[in-house]
């Protein structure tokens, strides 16, 4: 069987999903920011809430997510995009709103807004990314970032006298009576990918039953930012940074499968 | 037994050279280019191994750019 035999529509298995349009993404070779895209475009198409369906992307690298998948997006300033999901959700109730936010934009200036949103148990979902860096500005030191960890801001590793301690906003999160699903994922594998999926549509469903709000925080990969390579960047987040942030779910009262 | 046999189509221009895929293949058919580069420069990555990819995905999956397109079918 020759591959031209192979190649044919009926025995398509596996292609990027169609609300991901064809511009070349600007995130660096290897970044998870590409996979996350993936996985909410494809949920989106399975859900087929691509018409009913407003996202708010962020300040960070994900803030021209706008230009890559193909639902309604609104840009918020920095941090406030629970703040603008939650009117948009509030005024139209039947639509799949969402944010994607990185942790200097979640953990960092919009704490509040996210604690807040999360706490009113708005409808909302909220997707996490947390590389424990901020990676667009060039990896300066998070409020995510692990201790002893070197980044622009903290060449000699980040110190509990000077920097203070990590901030798990995932875990704070799960204690508030507001959240209805709260979950940590990473994509760092075939497995982890899938499951991270899953967490996803769960999350929107949950948004869309209007039963409390969902935060599913993403470990990720800063490889640019962790001076390493992708393949390194991996093995690293494995090492070190699912001690801090360990996967699975934190809390989750929906009845959902 | 009917073996399962797959091909993948790589988009190179969108490829950035990750090597993600590479790892991920469980059977190791992926390389980066050598001597090639793609319009944007990068080593983009191409099947070395031809007729032994089972159409597995996992190179797929973890695309982060959605470059690589899967086809499987079962050999009769």
């Amino acid at each position: 069987m020759t591959d031209n035999e192979i190649i044919q529509p009926e025995n398509l298995v596996y292609s990027k999903p169609k609300l991901l349009n064809d511009n070349p993404m600007h995130y660096c070779p290897g970044c998870s920011h590409g996979v996350v895209h993936k996985l909410v475009a494809e949920v989106i198409e399975e859900m087929g809430m691509e018409e009913k369906c407003v996202a708010i992307s962020p300040v960070g690298c994900a803030v021209f997510a706008y230009n890559y998948i193909d639902v309604d997006w609104v840009e918020a300033a920095h941090g406030r995009a629970p703040a603008l999901a939650t009117a948009i959700k509030r005024l139209w109730p039947e639509r799949l709103v969402f944010t994607y936010q990185g942790d200097g934009d979640l953990a960092c200036i919009g704490t509040a807004e996210t604690i807040h949103a999360l706490n009113r148990g708005e409808h909302i979902a909220i997707i996490f990314i947390n590389n424990a860096i901020y990676g667009m500005t060039g990896g300066q030191m998070a409020p995510t970032t692990l201790m002893g960890m070197k980044t622009a801001t903290c060449p000699y590793g980040r110190e509990a006298d000077i920097h203070g301690y990590p901030l798990n906003i995932t875990q704070i999160a799960s204690t508030l009576e507001g959240t209805s699903y709260v979950t940590r994922q990473s994509v760092h594998s075939v497995a982890a990918i899938r499951k991270a999926k899953k967490a996803i549509r769960k999350a929107f469903e949950n948004s869309l039953r209007g039963e409390g709000s969902s935060l599913v925080e993403i470990v990720s990969t800063c490889n640019a930012g962790w001076k390493m390579s992708p393949e390194k960047a991996n093995q690293w987040m494995e090492e070190n940074m699912f001690k801090s942030y360990p996967v699975g779910d934190l809390k989750d009262t929906t009845n959902l499968e | 037994m009917a073996k399962i046999r797959g091909a993948i189509i790589i988009d190179r221009d969108r490829c950035k050279g990750c090597n993600l895929c590479v790892v991920a293949c469980p059977l190791n058919l992926l390389a980066l280019a050598e001597k090639e580069v793609n319009k944007k420069g990068y080593r983009f990555a191409q099947q070395t191994i031809e007729n032994v990819c089972n159409g597995c995905a996992s190179c797929a999956i973890v695309c982060p750019d959605g470059c690589i397109t899967v086809y499987k079918k079962k050999e009769i």
